[in-house]
């Protein structure tokens, strides 16, 4: 018979190592359809390395790639803490990029000291706006927020579609569905000389630090936690869990606005209907890997970032078909749940001859 | 309002809605059977792609049509069965282990189809199932055209509807599947297989969601493209939570959705210079979001849904 049991005390190690672990194993596992593909394992390996860490502008390009991670990892792992499934943060993103080229692309010819902060404040409100209406529905109807979230990301990415071809479409753009370009003056600005990597990523990394200090120190957080914990008992102990939730979803879906704001105002300068290659859903990865940790966020967000980066480069080189990239992000989801269980519980093998004690 | 009269009366209408919910009727179920035995299974929207590009890939290699049907359930199963060990036996969350097998499984059929098609500027065609002509039948009037000229694997679906509801309701094996749903602990008091019956459960009703992929690439259309299945899975899961858990009504949830799907393709054109077209191709997600505030309030969980059991654990 095997038994499966809580383990007594979870040790600090295996918090730590478990996420490295599931990263290690699902790159690991990475062989076997590069095997399949016709491609050497080893030198595959080497090609990613080299293309993440080959050079300064690659590293430049990972930390690009992080940025946006960094925003829907906290957001998924903030709302997941609560046990809010929040699974929009792709809509959501749309939604602040749309906010930031509404305003920030020609409407308003304001100083960037006045129209950068204004681009942020009402990006990060349409996302926190996206995930306000299922939150919602969730309290008042107990429409299940999964569920809800999911069918706005399509509905909103038809409405990008609509706006792209209606109100926001540049008249100069030569009839492709893209908006005018961003004011020079609204972009966030670059962070190094003839590289892409932008300011955007210090906002990340200073969110992801206030997140960490929030979550652990202030009341917020810890009602936050509670509610995520054990609802009915944090109802019983006097916390507003509807409100705490709501708290919650709003900023969430800023969050996620902010990944869409810094996408359009921080790297591409226009919008465009596939700015985003799914960067909400692996936000959702990022967040289980770093064990719905914010700084854990941030390391997280950087290894995903240097698996994307180094299966361009490597797929490039050797002809291997870039979806290598999200096979490896999901093996790496699979691995860290796993790995979560191997944490919490132990397997007790009992009636074979030896007492378990 | 003539014209949406003569839309509703229309022949092709009628089919074009019973076409468009035959991929759903078989996700509905597959996800109905998973929720019945207490576990959601999110993995929808990948077994969906998986079901698409294996069911279509076997029939481009040769394996013939029926071949092909069986291919793509035999992959949504193993998928199924991936979810099933994360969420029965080791009892890990639901949702992230759904949305995992979503992720897992879409990327093992791009890189898949990539790998065995890297460069191909339009996708190769199969010859798809043919409508089911049958003599006489199909000149009925009306219901000839509706009902005769839809193609097998829509038969299959609606005979999967009933085949699933004598299953669950007139056999005790449905009995059991239900109560492992409800009262794991009775089940195991029985001396049932709590595991057995849940895994099982989840493996068949993954198998059913691949074949609404399946019928994608192998009925609507002749070719895999990326982004196909567009939230048909998750639309599912929604028709689930509407149809209360029931066969019947996810057949219901099922046309009425496909109705109003063919509805919003006929009506564009028609008002096409008044409104743009992505409201109408908006409509049917905001309606699945609509019926389900709807049925939110007086759903009927299953009573053991989403909890995990362990075994000599209460």
């Amino acid at each position: 018979m095997i038994r499966i049991e809580p383990r007594a005390n979870r040790s600090r190690a295996m918090d730590l190592g478990i996420p490295v672990l599931s990263a290690v194993i699902a790159l690991a596992f990475a062989a076997i359809p590069l095997l399949a593909a016709g491609a050497n394992p080893i030198t595959a390996y080497g090609e990613m390395v080299k293309g993440v860490f080959g050079s300064v502008f690659a590293v430049s390009e990972m930390l690009t790639r992080a940025t946006p991670l960094i925003f829907t990892g906290l957001a998924a792992a903030l709302a997941f803490r609560a046990k809010l499934w929040n699974i929009g943060a792709e809509g959501q993103l749309y939604l602040g990029a749309m906010a930031a080229v509404a305003v920030g692309a020609g409407w308003l010819d304001l100083p960037g000291l006045l129209l950068v902060p204004l681009i942020v404040i009402l990006g990060a409100s349409a996302g926190a706006a996206g995930m306000a209406v299922p939150t919602y529905l969730k309290s008042r109807f107990g429409a299940d927020e999964v569920v809800t979230t999911l069918l706005l990301n399509f509905i909103i990415l038809i409405f990008l579609q609509m706006m792209l071809e209606g109100p926001l479409k540049d008249p100069m753009g030569l009839g492709w569905p893209q908006s005018a370009p961003i004011l020079d003056q609204g972009m966030l600005p670059p962070l190094m000389e003839r590289m892409r990597v932008h300011s955007g990523l210090i906002l990340a990394l200073v969110l992801a630090g206030v997140a960490q200090f929030m979550l652990a120190r202030s009341v917020w957080g810890f009602r936050l936690r509670a509610v995520g914990e054990n609802a009915a008992a944090a109802r019983h102990a006097g916390i507003n869990v509807k409100r705490s939730l709501f708290g919650v979803a709003i900023i969430s879906g800023g969050l996620a606005g902010l990944a869409g704001v810094s996408e359009v105002a921080g790297l591409k300068g226009y919008l465009t209907a596939d700015l985003s290659p799914g960067f909400g859903y692996t936000g959702i990865v990022v967040a289980m890997l770093a064990g719905l940790s914010p700084v854990g966020v941030v390391i997280a967000a950087l290894f995903i970032a240097s698996v994307f980066v180094g299966a361009d480069s490597m797929s490039r080189a050797m002809g291997v078909s870039s979806f290598l990239a999200d096979l490896v992000v999901s093996m790496s989801l699979l691995c860290v749940l796993v790995g979560g269980f191997i944490a919490r519980y132990r397997i007790i093998r009992s009636g074979t001859g030896r007492a378990a004690s | 309002m003539m014209d949406l009269l003569n839309i509703l009366m229309s022949e092709s209408f009628w089919a074009a809605s019973l076409r468009i919910a035959t991929p759903l009727i078989f996700g509905v179920l597959g996800a109905l059977i998973c929720e019945r035995a207490g576990v959601l299974n999110l993995g929808i929207e990948g077994i969906f792609v998986v079901g698409a590009m294996c069911g279509w890939m076997a029939v481009w290699l040769g394996a013939g049509l029926w071949g092909g049907v069986l291919v793509a359930a035999l992959a949504g199963a193993f998928f199924g069965l991936l979810h099933a060990i994360l969420t029965v036996p080791l009892g890990l969350s639901q949702h992230v282990s759904g949305l995992g097998i979503t992720l897992f499984a879409t990327s093992v059929s791009y890189f898949t189809y990539r790998t065995a098609l890297p460069n191909v500027s339009s996708p190769p065609r199969i010859e798809p199932f043919q409508p089911l002509d049958l003599p006489i039948l199909s000149d009925l009037p009306f219901l000839g055209p509706v009902l005769f000229q839809q193609t097998a694997l829509t038969w299959l679906a609606i005979a999967m509807v009933g085949l699933v509801w004598y299953v669950l309701n007139r056999t005790a094996l449905g009995v059991a599947i239900q109560a492992v749903g409800d009262n794991p602990d009775s089940v195991d008091a029985q001396g049932l297989s709590v595991y057995g019956l849940r895994i099982g459960a989840i493996v068949a009703g993954s198998a059913l969601m691949a074949l609404g992929g399946a019928f994608l690439t192998m009925s609507a259309f002749d070719a895999f493209f990326f982004g196909m299945v567009n939230g048909r899975g998750w639309v599912c899961i929604a028709l689930v939570i509407f149809a209360s858990w029931r066969p019947g009504k996810a057949l219901l949830g099922a046309l009425l959705f496909g109705a109003f799907d063919a509805l919003q393709v006929r009506l564009q054109t028609e008002m096409g210079a008044l409104v743009p077209g992505q409201v109408f191709l908006m409509a049917p997600y905001i309606l699945s979001i609509i019926a389900l505030v709807i049925a939110a309030r007086s759903a009927d969980y299953p009573r053991a849904l989403l909890q995990p059991w362990f075994k000599g654990q209460r």
